[in-house]
């Protein structure tokens, strides 16, 4: 089946011209429209418009090879994007009754990237309502299915995405990763996941979660796809002006290449009591091929570690409440009616923002609120500086951490029932990365007794992504986890 | 500490939600059981360290001041059905 096709594999065979890009994306449709009554990972499938870009994809191909020039680089690959992020003329909602039937009037720049080197848009994925969860069950439009087993969870928020991945629906799907929403999914759902240094993508169109942890990220079925798209949407963007002028180094993937001469830490903080033996077991082992590979393999401390979640846990919300203010029923969304207009507010936002949501804006009200701003937002701040210092100083004795992504393998669906803290403690490894800014990559490295993913991380130095696609693409070199296919 | 029913009272004023009485003592609950675990942040001595406000902090890159065409107004009020004369419609402000 062509859907099963790596991203890069699909870009050669289309430019052999072994199937046209509509044949690809019809293949794709046909696909979600057989899997989607069990996975439901998508909030809405732009079948009328996907076909349209595919059949531009094929004549600009077409006229190139006429006039022997060269086709942009994803030119007809298809593409998900996650329901956070802005297409032009595509409803979103961000997994959110607040934003029914929002359509909104521009397009997000990650997106816009995409699209001018030729990828396909074919819908948007489903996501914990405004990429607040761990599971996509915050979703306000039903819960995701995990494609290795539907009983259980695909991770999140971007859980649509990495369970559209994972199922080959798509080549390639976008995320975003506030605190671990695209490497947690990518980990549970058995595919590749990064999480770009903060200011490397541009946020403009990205509905705003919590502005200095927000990034848009990629999942992919191997780091070398995930590369080639994560190459095309990265760069400074005059519409964000926290996009850093950084030229990104050039992603050279050599087939059979060693890694000699790079550094691997292994945070002692990361495997500790309540992590699941198989998920420490088969991380482990992937450090033992890293170091097959020729790394230095180096025990290293983070030792605020153990504060990264109290710490998100306030300014994530703090920065929630204020973003979220905006969802007022008066511009977008539906509104419901008041006799003046402060009952307009106070009617809408409670009556359509789900659980979660409501409960981060409250908790992020309180930390900033008159009286309590020192001891927790205040606080929290501090203590944040001490988490990237952490880091800063391992990074002056490797090139890498290597660890697990979550404590655990996919959780059932309602596992974590009414317990929000519970759910929180999902995050546990993955919210340092977005409170220090650095780039994380997950990528799958076996399977539990269950025959569920488990993923392991790399974190890198801010702007460091180059190294650690070199670190997965070598290990995927040397292992095929990352072709392993769910029965679907 | 848990929190009192006034205070999430004033919360959720603050925060322009209506909740029913349930859902107050449900988040009440919740609310305090996680401020209880943030709690931990304050065992630590941070009277030297400076906050951190942002990943890369004064080096934001402002763009030059000249202007675009901006987004059609006539698109943007197409995402709702309250409208008058180009503009959105809101019900009253102050009372009569």
């Amino acid at each position: 089946m062509i859907t099963d096709l790596t991203l890069l594999e699909a870009q050669s065979a289309l430019s052999r011209g072994e199937f046209s890009c509509r044949e690809l994306v019809q293949a794709c449709l046909n696909r979600i429209a057989a899997l989607e009554p069990d996975l439901h990972a998508f909030l809405h499938i732009a079948e009328e418009s996907a076909l349209r870009q595919a059949d531009t994809a094929d004549k600009k191909r077409a006229e190139a090879q006429q006039s022997n020039t060269a086709v942009p680089p994803l030119l007809g690959i298809p593409l998900a994007v996650k329901d956070v992020l802005t297409v032009e003329g595509m409803p979103c909602t961000c997994g959110s009754r607040i934003l029914e039937g929002f359509v909104p009037p521009f397009t997000a720049t990650a997106v816009k990237r995409l699209e001018e080197a030729g990828m396909v848009i074919i819908g948007k994925t489903n996501t914990d309502e405004f990429a607040m969860g761990s599971s996509t069950e915050n979703s306000a439009y039903g819960v995701t299915r995990n494609p290795w087993d539907r009983t259980r969870v695909p991770g999140g928020s971007s859980g649509g995405s990495a369970a559209a991945v994972a199922a080959r629906d798509v080549p390639a799907a976008l995320g975003t990763d506030t605190g671990g929403s695209v490497r947690q999914p990518a980990s549970f759902c058995g595919v590749t996941g990064l999480k770009p240094t903060y200011g490397r993508v541009s946020r403009y169109g990205l509905i705003a979660y919590g502005s200095s942890l927000d990034c848009c990220g990629v999942l992919a079925r191997d780091a070398a796809d995930a590369a080639a798209v994560f190459s095309v949407m990265q760069g400074r963007d005059l519409l964000d002006a926290t996009t850093q002028d950084v030229p990104a180094a050039p992603i050279a993937l050599e087939n059979g290449g060693n890694l000699r001469g790079i550094r691997i830490g292994v945070p002692k903080e990361y495997f500790i009591e309540g992590i699941q033996p198989a998920v420490e077991e088969k991380v482990r082992a992937a450090i033992d091929v890293l170091k097959s590979l020729g790394a230095d393999i180096l025990e290293v401390s983070l030792p605020h570690t153990e504060f990264a979640l109290p710490v998100y846990y306030l300014i994530a919300p703090a920065e929630a409440s204020a973003n979220l203010a905006r969802y007022d029923g008066i511009r977008f969304g539906p509104r419901v009616e008041g006799s003046h207009l402060w009952e307009v507010f106070y009617k809408t936002r409670g009556m359509k923002f789900g659980d979660e949501v409501t409960r981060r804006i409250m908790l992020g009200t309180y930390a900033l609120s008159a009286g309590y701003y020192d001891a927790y937002y205040g606080q929290a701040q501090k203590v944040r500086t001490l988490i990237k210092r952490d880091f800063e100083q391992v990074f002056t004795q490797v090139d890498a951490v290597a660890c697990p992504v979550a404590p655990t393998t996919a959780f059932p669906v309602g596992a974590h029932g009414d317990d929000p803290l519970s759910m929180y403690l999902e995050d546990v490894f993955t919210l340092p990365a977005n409170l220090a800014g650095v780039p994380g990559l997950s990528f799958p490295v076996g399977f539990d007794a269950d025959g569920l993913p488990v993923g392991m991380q790399l974190m890198g130095r801010h702007f460091h992504e180059d190294v650690l696609f070199r670190m997965a693409h070598a290990y995927q070199q040397a292992t095929d986890w990352h072709r392993r296919k769910p029965n679907m | 500490m848990p929190l009192s029913k006034e205070e999430v009272q004033h919360i959720a004023t603050l925060a322009r939600l209506e909740l029913t009485a349930e859902e107050m003592e449900r988040y009440r609950e919740q609310l305090s059981a996680i401020l209880d675990h943030v709690a931990r942040l304050q065992q630590l001595d941070t009277n030297a360290i400076p906050p951190m406000s942002a990943v890369f902090s004064g080096d934001s890159h402002l763009r030059v001041d000249e202007s675009r065409p901006p987004l059609p107004p006539d698109k943007i009020l197409e995402n709702t059905p309250h409208k008058a004369d180009g503009q959105f419609k809101i019900p009253p402000v102050f009372e009569k």
